[in-house]
Protein backbone atom coordinates (compact mmCIF):
# COMPACT_ATOMS: atom_id res chain seq x y z
CA UNK A 1 0.00 0.00 0.00
CA UNK A 2 1.37 2.95 -1.39
CA UNK A 3 1.12 6.17 1.07
CA UNK A 4 0.92 8.70 -2.01
CA UNK A 5 1.47 9.05 -5.58
CA UNK A 6 3.58 12.13 -6.41
CA UNK A 7 3.65 13.84 -9.94
CA UNK A 8 7.45 14.35 -10.28
CA UNK A 9 10.15 15.65 -12.26
CA UNK A 10 13.11 13.83 -12.16
CA UNK A 11 15.72 16.99 -12.64
CA UNK A 12 13.36 19.12 -10.17
CA UNK A 13 14.75 19.89 -6.70
CA UNK A 14 11.42 20.52 -5.35
CA UNK A 15 10.42 16.84 -6.52
CA UNK A 16 13.69 15.55 -5.14
CA UNK A 17 12.87 17.02 -1.55
CA UNK A 18 9.81 15.04 -1.19
CA UNK A 19 11.71 11.54 -2.34
CA UNK A 20 13.92 12.41 -0.05
CA UNK A 21 11.50 13.41 2.79
CA UNK A 22 10.02 10.07 1.81
CA UNK A 23 12.92 7.47 1.63
CA UNK A 24 14.11 9.27 5.10
CA UNK A 25 11.03 8.25 6.65
CA UNK A 26 10.37 5.04 4.84
CA UNK A 27 7.46 5.80 3.43
CA UNK A 28 6.70 4.20 -0.32
CA UNK A 29 4.94 6.04 -2.77
CA UNK A 30 3.96 6.14 -6.27
CA UNK A 31 5.70 8.23 -8.81
CA UNK A 32 3.42 9.62 -12.35
CA UNK A 33 6.20 10.72 -14.55
CA UNK A 34 5.15 14.81 -15.70
CA UNK A 35 7.01 15.92 -19.01
CA UNK A 36 8.19 18.99 -17.47
CA UNK A 37 10.97 19.55 -20.14
CA UNK A 38 11.22 19.71 -23.71
CA UNK A 39 6.99 18.47 -23.04
CA UNK A 40 6.27 21.17 -20.55
CA UNK A 41 3.52 19.12 -19.53
CA UNK A 42 2.94 20.86 -16.32
CA UNK A 43 0.79 23.45 -18.11
CA UNK A 44 -1.05 20.82 -19.66
CA UNK A 45 -5.23 20.94 -18.70
CA UNK A 46 -4.93 17.63 -16.84
CA UNK A 47 -2.46 18.96 -14.75
CA UNK A 48 -3.49 22.49 -14.31
CA UNK A 49 -6.60 21.44 -13.12
CA UNK A 50 -4.84 19.39 -10.03
CA UNK A 51 -2.45 22.61 -9.73
CA UNK A 52 -3.44 25.68 -11.84
CA UNK A 53 0.01 27.14 -10.37
CA UNK A 54 1.33 24.89 -13.14
CA UNK A 55 4.55 24.13 -10.80
CA UNK A 56 5.78 20.49 -9.52
CA UNK A 57 5.82 18.26 -7.44
CA UNK A 58 2.35 17.59 -6.90
CA UNK A 59 0.92 14.96 -4.25
CA UNK A 60 -2.08 13.32 -4.13
CA UNK A 61 -3.02 11.26 -1.40
CA UNK A 62 -6.66 10.26 -1.41
CA UNK A 63 -8.57 12.98 -1.85
CA UNK A 64 -5.81 15.37 -0.74
CA UNK A 65 -3.99 17.07 -3.39
CA UNK A 66 -0.83 19.76 -2.29
CA UNK A 67 0.82 21.44 -4.92
CA UNK A 68 3.64 23.33 -2.77
CA UNK A 69 6.99 21.32 -1.56
CA UNK A 70 7.17 22.73 2.06
CA UNK A 71 3.61 21.85 2.64
CA UNK A 72 4.08 17.98 1.42
CA UNK A 73 7.16 18.35 3.84
CA UNK A 74 5.08 19.25 6.43
CA UNK A 75 1.98 16.37 4.98
CA UNK A 76 5.10 13.71 6.15
CA UNK A 77 6.35 14.89 9.18
CA UNK A 78 2.88 14.73 10.19
CA UNK A 79 1.54 11.99 9.04
CA UNK A 80 4.57 9.19 8.69
CA UNK A 81 6.89 10.48 11.64
CA UNK A 82 5.70 9.34 15.07
CA UNK A 83 8.62 10.65 16.76
CA UNK A 84 7.56 14.18 16.30
CA UNK A 85 11.46 15.21 15.68
CA UNK A 86 11.26 16.07 11.85
CA UNK A 87 8.11 18.52 11.88
CA UNK A 88 8.09 20.54 16.07
CA UNK A 89 5.28 21.89 14.56
CA UNK A 90 3.81 22.57 18.35
CA UNK A 91 6.93 23.79 19.64
CA UNK A 92 6.43 27.32 20.48
CA UNK A 93 9.95 28.44 19.48
CA UNK A 94 11.35 25.51 17.29
CA UNK A 95 7.74 25.48 15.33
CA UNK A 96 8.38 29.32 13.74
CA UNK A 97 11.83 28.91 13.14
CA UNK A 98 11.20 25.81 10.94
CA UNK A 99 8.52 28.07 9.04
CA UNK A 100 11.31 31.08 8.91
CA UNK A 101 13.26 27.79 6.87
CA UNK A 102 10.74 26.69 4.91
CA UNK A 103 9.84 30.33 3.57
CA UNK A 104 13.87 30.57 3.22
CA UNK A 105 13.68 27.66 0.80
CA UNK A 106 10.98 29.16 -1.46
CA UNK A 107 13.22 32.26 -2.13
CA UNK A 108 16.42 29.87 -3.15
CA UNK A 109 13.64 27.99 -5.34
CA UNK A 110 13.26 31.45 -7.21
CA UNK A 111 17.09 31.99 -6.94
CA UNK A 112 19.94 29.22 -7.24
CA UNK A 113 16.97 27.05 -8.11
CA UNK A 114 16.15 29.53 -11.39
CA UNK A 115 20.08 29.91 -12.18
CA UNK A 116 19.97 26.24 -12.18
CA UNK A 117 17.53 26.01 -14.53
CA UNK A 118 18.90 28.79 -16.90
CA UNK A 119 22.37 27.03 -16.77
CA UNK A 120 20.89 23.95 -17.76
CA UNK A 121 18.08 24.20 -19.62
CA UNK A 122 18.79 27.85 -20.74
CA UNK A 123 15.26 28.85 -19.06
CA UNK A 124 14.19 32.22 -19.80
CA UNK A 125 14.85 34.49 -17.03
CA UNK A 126 17.57 36.88 -16.43
CA UNK A 127 20.74 35.40 -15.08
CA UNK A 128 22.54 38.02 -13.79
CA UNK A 129 19.65 38.77 -11.50
CA UNK A 130 18.82 35.32 -10.38
CA UNK A 131 22.68 34.84 -10.04
CA UNK A 132 22.94 37.98 -7.66
CA UNK A 133 19.91 36.76 -5.79
CA UNK A 134 20.88 33.24 -5.26
CA UNK A 135 24.66 34.12 -4.07
CA UNK A 136 22.97 36.48 -1.64
CA UNK A 137 20.79 33.70 -0.26
CA UNK A 138 23.78 31.68 -0.05
CA UNK A 139 25.53 34.24 2.05
CA UNK A 140 23.16 34.28 4.46
CA UNK A 141 22.40 30.91 4.88
CA UNK A 142 26.51 30.82 5.53
CA UNK A 143 26.03 33.59 7.82
CA UNK A 144 23.01 31.71 10.08
CA UNK A 145 24.91 27.82 9.41
CA UNK A 146 28.48 29.53 11.10
CA UNK A 147 26.23 30.93 13.94
CA UNK A 148 24.98 27.80 14.59
CA UNK A 149 28.29 25.97 14.47
CA UNK A 150 29.63 28.73 17.06
CA UNK A 151 26.82 27.26 19.22
CA UNK A 152 27.94 23.93 18.52
CA UNK A 153 24.62 22.84 16.12
CA UNK A 154 24.97 21.70 13.18
CA UNK A 155 20.92 21.86 11.97
CA UNK A 156 18.88 24.73 10.86
CA UNK A 157 16.80 24.36 14.07
CA UNK A 158 16.94 23.12 17.02
CA UNK A 159 19.53 19.36 17.85
CA UNK A 160 17.43 17.55 15.35
CA UNK A 161 17.59 17.36 11.74
CA UNK A 162 13.68 18.51 10.46
CA UNK A 163 12.09 19.65 7.43
CA UNK A 164 13.86 22.92 7.35
CA UNK A 165 17.13 21.26 6.73
CA UNK A 166 15.44 18.92 4.00
CA UNK A 167 13.48 21.81 2.30
CA UNK A 168 16.83 23.89 2.11
CA UNK A 169 18.74 21.16 1.11
CA UNK A 170 18.65 20.62 -3.21
CA UNK A 171 18.49 23.67 -4.18
CA UNK A 172 21.64 24.76 -2.18
CA UNK A 173 23.77 21.78 -3.09
CA UNK A 174 22.73 21.91 -6.64
CA UNK A 175 24.31 25.17 -7.05
CA UNK A 176 27.40 23.98 -8.99
CA UNK A 177 25.26 22.79 -11.74
CA UNK A 178 25.04 26.97 -12.06
CA UNK A 179 28.71 27.21 -11.97
CA UNK A 180 27.98 28.70 -8.08
CA UNK A 181 30.56 26.59 -6.12
CA UNK A 182 30.62 25.83 -2.45
CA UNK A 183 34.56 26.72 -2.32
CA UNK A 184 33.80 29.75 -0.34
CA UNK A 185 30.79 28.65 2.31
CA UNK A 186 32.42 26.17 4.60
CA UNK A 187 29.67 26.06 6.87
CA UNK A 188 27.59 25.16 3.99
CA UNK A 189 29.51 22.34 3.00
CA UNK A 190 29.79 20.97 6.51
CA UNK A 191 25.62 21.11 6.91
CA UNK A 192 25.83 19.26 3.45
CA UNK A 193 27.68 16.84 4.70
CA UNK A 194 25.77 16.17 7.46
CA UNK A 195 22.57 16.02 5.60
CA UNK A 196 23.88 13.25 2.91
CA UNK A 197 25.11 11.23 5.73
CA UNK A 198 21.40 10.67 6.95
CA UNK A 199 20.51 6.95 7.04
CA UNK A 200 18.79 6.50 3.95
CA UNK A 201 19.69 9.38 2.39
CA UNK A 202 18.90 9.37 -1.74
CA UNK A 203 20.94 10.86 -4.73
CA UNK A 204 19.35 13.25 -7.45
CA UNK A 205 21.52 13.81 -11.14
CA UNK A 206 24.35 16.71 -9.51
CA UNK A 207 24.02 15.38 -5.65
CA UNK A 208 26.19 12.43 -5.03
CA UNK A 209 26.41 9.53 -2.22
CA UNK A 210 29.00 10.36 0.02
CA UNK A 211 31.06 7.12 -1.35
CA UNK A 212 33.12 6.43 1.88
CA UNK A 213 29.44 5.67 3.95
CA UNK A 214 28.66 2.51 0.98
CA UNK A 215 28.20 -0.85 2.90
CA UNK A 216 31.23 -3.33 1.27
CA UNK A 217 30.53 -6.85 1.30
CA UNK A 218 33.25 -7.11 4.44
CA UNK A 219 32.22 -4.07 7.00
CA UNK B 1 41.39 24.62 -33.67
CA UNK B 2 39.95 24.16 -36.64
CA UNK B 3 36.99 25.86 -37.46
CA UNK B 4 37.29 25.52 -41.19
CA UNK B 5 36.76 21.81 -40.87
CA UNK B 6 33.97 22.05 -38.01
CA UNK B 7 31.90 24.29 -40.15
CA UNK B 8 31.54 21.44 -42.94
CA UNK B 9 29.90 19.08 -40.52
CA UNK B 10 25.80 19.24 -39.81
CA UNK B 11 24.71 20.24 -36.38
CA UNK B 12 21.49 19.84 -34.82
CA UNK B 13 20.44 23.02 -33.64
CA UNK B 14 16.82 22.91 -32.85
CA UNK B 15 13.77 19.92 -32.27
CA UNK B 16 10.00 20.48 -32.25
CA UNK B 17 10.11 21.67 -28.54
CA UNK B 18 11.93 24.80 -28.93
CA UNK B 19 10.38 26.20 -32.07
CA UNK B 20 6.75 25.60 -30.86
CA UNK B 21 7.45 28.66 -28.31
CA UNK B 22 8.66 30.86 -31.34
CA UNK B 23 11.89 32.04 -33.25
CA UNK B 24 14.82 30.03 -31.07
CA UNK B 25 18.33 31.83 -30.72
CA UNK B 26 21.09 29.80 -30.45
CA UNK B 27 24.99 30.20 -31.45
CA UNK B 28 26.75 27.17 -33.73
CA UNK B 29 30.22 27.53 -33.60
CA UNK B 30 30.69 30.75 -32.31
CA UNK B 31 27.74 32.31 -34.96
CA UNK B 32 24.58 33.77 -33.37
CA UNK B 33 21.90 31.95 -35.07
CA UNK B 34 18.24 32.11 -35.21
CA UNK B 35 16.08 29.04 -36.08
CA UNK B 36 12.25 30.13 -36.77
CA UNK B 37 9.04 28.25 -38.53
CA UNK B 38 7.69 24.79 -38.09
CA UNK B 39 10.12 22.33 -37.60
CA UNK B 40 8.87 20.70 -41.02
CA UNK B 41 9.40 24.21 -42.85
CA UNK B 42 11.89 26.17 -40.58
CA UNK B 43 14.71 28.69 -41.36
CA UNK B 44 18.23 29.18 -40.18
CA UNK B 45 19.83 32.73 -40.38
CA UNK B 46 22.40 34.71 -39.12
CA UNK B 47 23.04 38.12 -37.46
CA UNK B 48 23.08 39.43 -41.20
CA UNK B 49 19.84 37.48 -42.29
CA UNK B 50 22.24 34.69 -44.67
CA UNK B 51 20.28 31.83 -44.66
CA UNK B 52 21.77 28.61 -44.04
CA UNK B 53 20.97 24.84 -45.56
CA UNK B 54 18.98 22.50 -43.43
CA UNK B 55 17.57 19.49 -42.99
CA UNK B 56 15.14 17.94 -40.68
CA UNK B 57 16.40 14.54 -39.89
CA UNK B 58 15.87 12.22 -36.57
CA UNK B 59 13.74 15.08 -34.59
CA UNK B 60 16.58 17.75 -35.17
CA UNK B 61 16.99 20.59 -37.29
CA UNK B 62 20.49 20.28 -38.53
CA UNK B 63 22.33 22.85 -40.22
CA UNK B 64 25.92 23.14 -41.44
CA UNK B 65 27.61 26.94 -42.08
CA UNK B 66 30.63 25.71 -44.19
CA UNK B 67 30.39 26.26 -47.86
CA UNK B 68 30.65 22.63 -48.83
CA UNK B 69 29.43 20.38 -46.03
CA UNK B 70 30.06 16.89 -45.88
CA UNK B 71 26.79 14.89 -45.92
CA UNK B 72 25.21 14.04 -42.85
CA UNK B 73 25.51 10.20 -41.38
CA UNK B 74 22.71 7.81 -41.91
CA UNK B 75 21.06 6.05 -38.81
CA UNK B 76 18.28 4.06 -40.54
CA UNK B 77 16.80 2.82 -37.09
CA UNK B 78 15.22 5.81 -37.35
CA UNK B 79 13.24 5.23 -39.89
CA UNK B 80 12.50 1.65 -38.76
CA UNK B 81 8.43 1.46 -38.10
CA UNK B 82 7.45 0.55 -34.54
CA UNK B 83 10.37 2.38 -32.39
CA UNK B 84 9.72 5.40 -30.06
CA UNK B 85 11.76 8.31 -31.21
CA UNK B 86 12.56 10.22 -28.27
CA UNK B 87 14.12 14.10 -28.51
CA UNK B 88 15.00 14.42 -24.89
CA UNK B 89 15.44 17.87 -25.04
CA UNK B 90 19.05 20.29 -25.15
CA UNK B 91 20.61 20.28 -21.87
CA UNK B 92 23.34 22.61 -21.97
CA UNK B 93 27.16 22.21 -20.80
CA UNK B 94 30.46 24.43 -20.16
CA UNK B 95 32.73 22.07 -21.79
CA UNK B 96 34.44 21.32 -25.29
CA UNK B 97 32.37 19.39 -27.37
CA UNK B 98 34.70 16.52 -27.72
CA UNK B 99 34.53 16.07 -24.13
CA UNK B 100 30.76 15.13 -24.18
CA UNK B 101 31.62 13.15 -27.40
CA UNK B 102 34.17 10.84 -25.24
CA UNK B 103 32.52 10.67 -21.95
CA UNK B 104 29.34 8.91 -23.60
CA UNK B 105 31.66 6.43 -25.10
CA UNK B 106 33.24 5.32 -22.10
CA UNK B 107 31.40 2.77 -19.88
CA UNK B 108 34.48 2.51 -17.28
CA UNK B 109 32.32 5.83 -15.29
CA UNK B 110 29.35 3.71 -15.19
CA UNK B 111 29.25 2.29 -11.56
CA UNK B 112 30.76 5.08 -10.04
CA UNK B 113 28.36 8.20 -12.16
CA UNK B 114 25.45 6.25 -12.56
CA UNK B 115 25.06 4.29 -9.75
CA UNK B 116 22.32 1.53 -9.96
CA UNK B 117 21.53 2.32 -13.37
CA UNK B 118 24.28 1.83 -15.48
CA UNK B 119 26.54 -0.03 -13.55
CA UNK B 120 26.71 -0.91 -9.81
CA UNK B 121 29.77 -1.94 -8.02
CA UNK B 122 31.68 -4.50 -7.39
CA UNK B 123 31.00 -4.98 -10.66
CA UNK B 124 33.82 -2.42 -12.14
CA UNK B 125 35.67 -4.35 -14.71
CA UNK B 126 35.37 -3.42 -18.38
CA UNK B 127 35.92 -6.38 -20.09
CA UNK B 128 38.11 -6.06 -23.28
CA UNK B 129 36.48 -5.50 -26.48
CA UNK B 130 37.01 -3.92 -29.93
CA UNK B 131 37.54 -0.55 -31.01
CA UNK B 132 38.50 0.22 -34.21
CA UNK B 133 38.86 3.25 -37.29
CA UNK B 134 36.78 2.08 -39.94
CA UNK B 135 36.52 2.85 -43.79
CA UNK B 136 39.26 5.07 -44.49
CA UNK B 137 38.56 7.14 -41.25
CA UNK B 138 35.03 7.40 -41.97
CA UNK B 139 33.67 6.23 -38.38
CA UNK B 140 34.76 5.02 -35.16
CA UNK B 141 33.61 2.12 -33.55
CA UNK B 142 33.91 -0.05 -31.19
CA UNK B 143 32.12 -3.13 -30.23
CA UNK B 144 31.91 -6.67 -28.21
CA UNK B 145 31.54 -4.30 -25.29
CA UNK B 146 29.93 -6.16 -22.53
CA UNK B 147 28.50 -4.80 -19.09
CA UNK B 148 26.60 -5.50 -16.31
CA UNK B 149 24.10 -3.44 -15.49
CA UNK B 150 21.49 -3.18 -12.63
CA UNK B 151 19.34 -1.09 -14.78
CA UNK B 152 20.01 -0.76 -18.26
CA UNK B 153 16.63 0.72 -19.67
CA UNK B 154 13.69 1.74 -18.85
CA UNK B 155 12.51 -1.59 -20.21
CA UNK B 156 14.82 -3.72 -18.61
CA UNK B 157 12.98 -5.54 -15.36
CA UNK B 158 16.45 -5.79 -13.15
CA UNK B 159 19.82 -6.38 -13.73
CA UNK B 160 21.62 -7.97 -16.92
CA UNK B 161 24.48 -8.34 -18.85
CA UNK B 162 24.10 -5.48 -21.67
CA UNK B 163 25.83 -5.76 -25.24
CA UNK B 164 26.69 -2.42 -26.22
CA UNK B 165 28.14 -1.18 -29.54
CA UNK B 166 29.04 2.39 -29.93
CA UNK B 167 29.62 4.57 -33.23
CA UNK B 168 30.99 7.81 -34.03
CA UNK B 169 29.83 8.89 -37.03
CA UNK B 170 31.22 12.43 -36.96
CA UNK B 171 32.66 14.26 -34.51
CA UNK B 172 30.23 15.59 -32.57
CA UNK B 173 27.88 12.81 -32.36
CA UNK B 174 28.00 9.47 -30.82
CA UNK B 175 25.00 6.54 -31.72
CA UNK B 176 24.96 3.58 -29.01
CA UNK B 177 23.51 0.23 -29.89
CA UNK B 178 22.04 -1.81 -26.78
CA UNK B 179 20.68 -4.65 -25.73
CA UNK B 180 16.69 -4.27 -26.13
CA UNK B 181 15.79 -6.32 -23.20
CA UNK B 182 11.81 -6.91 -24.99
CA UNK B 183 13.12 -7.55 -28.19
CA UNK B 184 16.69 -9.37 -27.81
CA UNK B 185 16.71 -9.58 -31.96
CA UNK B 186 16.47 -6.00 -32.07
CA UNK B 187 19.16 -3.54 -31.05
CA UNK B 188 17.80 -0.16 -28.68
CA UNK B 189 19.54 3.24 -30.57
CA UNK B 190 20.63 5.94 -28.27
CA UNK B 191 22.60 9.10 -29.90
CA UNK B 192 23.67 12.44 -28.81
CA UNK B 193 24.19 15.09 -31.11
CA UNK B 194 26.28 17.74 -29.51
CA UNK B 195 26.04 21.69 -31.28
CA UNK B 196 29.37 23.09 -30.36
CA UNK B 197 28.32 27.09 -29.04
CA UNK B 198 31.83 27.33 -29.04
CA UNK B 199 34.82 24.89 -28.01
CA UNK B 200 34.41 24.84 -24.51
CA UNK B 201 30.60 25.40 -24.05
CA UNK B 202 27.86 23.08 -26.13
CA UNK B 203 24.45 22.35 -26.21
CA UNK B 204 23.90 18.84 -26.38
CA UNK B 205 20.53 17.49 -27.82
CA UNK B 206 19.92 13.47 -26.50
CA UNK B 207 17.67 11.10 -28.89
CA UNK B 208 16.77 7.87 -28.77
CA UNK B 209 14.78 5.43 -31.18
CA UNK B 210 13.54 2.59 -28.71
CA UNK B 211 11.39 -0.54 -28.92
CA UNK B 212 9.17 -0.04 -25.80
CA UNK B 213 5.49 -0.34 -25.28
CA UNK B 214 5.56 -0.01 -21.33
CA UNK B 215 7.13 2.77 -20.18
CA UNK B 216 5.34 6.43 -20.07
CA UNK B 217 7.03 8.92 -22.99
CA UNK B 218 7.58 11.28 -19.71
CA UNK B 219 9.34 8.00 -17.86
CA UNK B 220 11.54 7.43 -21.48
CA UNK B 221 12.67 10.75 -21.17
CA UNK B 222 13.49 11.43 -17.80
CA UNK B 223 15.56 8.01 -17.48
CA UNK B 224 17.92 9.51 -20.23
CA UNK B 225 17.56 12.86 -18.78
CA UNK B 226 18.51 11.75 -15.32
CA UNK B 227 21.87 9.96 -16.79
CA UNK B 228 23.11 12.82 -18.92
CA UNK B 229 22.71 15.17 -15.97
CA UNK B 230 24.19 12.97 -13.66
CA UNK B 231 27.25 13.36 -16.48
CA UNK B 232 26.86 17.03 -16.36
CA UNK B 233 28.83 17.95 -13.61
CA UNK B 234 31.63 15.21 -14.20
CA UNK B 235 32.13 17.05 -17.52
CA UNK B 236 32.41 20.65 -16.18
CA UNK B 237 34.95 19.83 -14.18
CA UNK B 238 37.26 18.02 -16.46
CA UNK B 239 40.75 19.84 -16.87
CA UNK B 240 42.31 21.28 -18.95
CA UNK B 241 38.79 22.09 -20.44
CA UNK B 242 39.69 21.21 -24.09
CA UNK B 243 40.30 17.56 -25.02
CA UNK B 244 43.99 17.09 -25.44
CA UNK B 245 44.98 14.77 -28.48
CA UNK B 246 48.93 14.25 -27.41
CA UNK B 247 48.90 10.93 -25.78
CA UNK B 248 51.30 12.42 -23.63
CA UNK B 249 49.11 14.66 -21.81
CA UNK B 250 46.08 12.23 -20.35
CA UNK B 251 47.37 8.69 -20.00
CA UNK B 252 44.87 6.33 -21.36
CA UNK B 253 44.11 2.79 -19.60
CA UNK B 254 43.09 -0.23 -21.72
CA UNK B 255 39.34 0.29 -21.05
CA UNK B 256 39.77 3.16 -22.64
CA UNK B 257 39.98 1.83 -26.16
CA UNK B 258 37.35 3.64 -27.43
CA UNK B 259 38.88 7.02 -26.07
CA UNK B 260 42.15 6.04 -28.12
CA UNK B 261 40.68 5.47 -31.53
CA UNK B 262 38.43 8.08 -31.35
CA UNK B 263 41.31 11.10 -30.07
CA UNK B 264 43.52 9.35 -33.13
CA UNK B 265 40.59 9.76 -35.21
CA UNK B 266 39.88 13.09 -34.44
CA UNK B 267 43.79 14.15 -35.17
CA UNK B 268 43.90 12.43 -38.17
CA UNK B 269 40.70 14.03 -39.73
CA UNK B 270 41.94 17.45 -38.75
CA UNK B 271 38.75 17.61 -36.23
CA UNK B 272 40.36 19.78 -33.63
CA UNK B 273 37.70 22.13 -32.62
CA UNK B 274 37.37 21.84 -28.90
CA UNK B 275 40.60 20.09 -29.07
CA UNK B 276 43.75 21.24 -27.17
CA UNK B 277 46.37 20.74 -30.08
CA UNK B 278 49.85 21.47 -30.22
CA UNK B 279 48.76 25.19 -31.85
CA UNK B 280 46.44 26.04 -29.13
Amino acid sequence: MTAFTLYNYVLSGNCYKVRLMASLLGVDYKIRAVNFYPGFEHRSEDILALNPAGTLPILMAGDLVLADSAAMLAWLALNHDASGRWYPAADPVLGPQVQHWLAFSGRLTNSAGLARLEAILNWPVDSETVRKAAVKDLRELELMLTDRVLEGRTWLVGDQPTIADIACFPYVALSPDAGLEHDGYPAIRNWLYAVRSLPSFVTMPGIHELHELRETSDA
Amino acid sequence: MSLEYAKNDWYAVADGAVLERGPYKTQLLGTELTVSGPIDNPTVTDANGKRYPLQHRYSHVWTAIGDSPRPLFDIPEGDEPGRVLVPVGVVRVKCSPLRAVENFLDIAHFPFVHTDILGAEPHTEVVPYKAEIRDDLEEVWATQVKFFQPQASKSAGGGIITEYEYRVPAPTAAVLYKTCPPKPEFKDVIAIFVQPRSEEECDVWPWMALYDETSTYPELVQFQQEIFLQDRSILENQRPIKLPLDPKLEIPTRADMTSIAYRRWLKRRGATYGALTADA
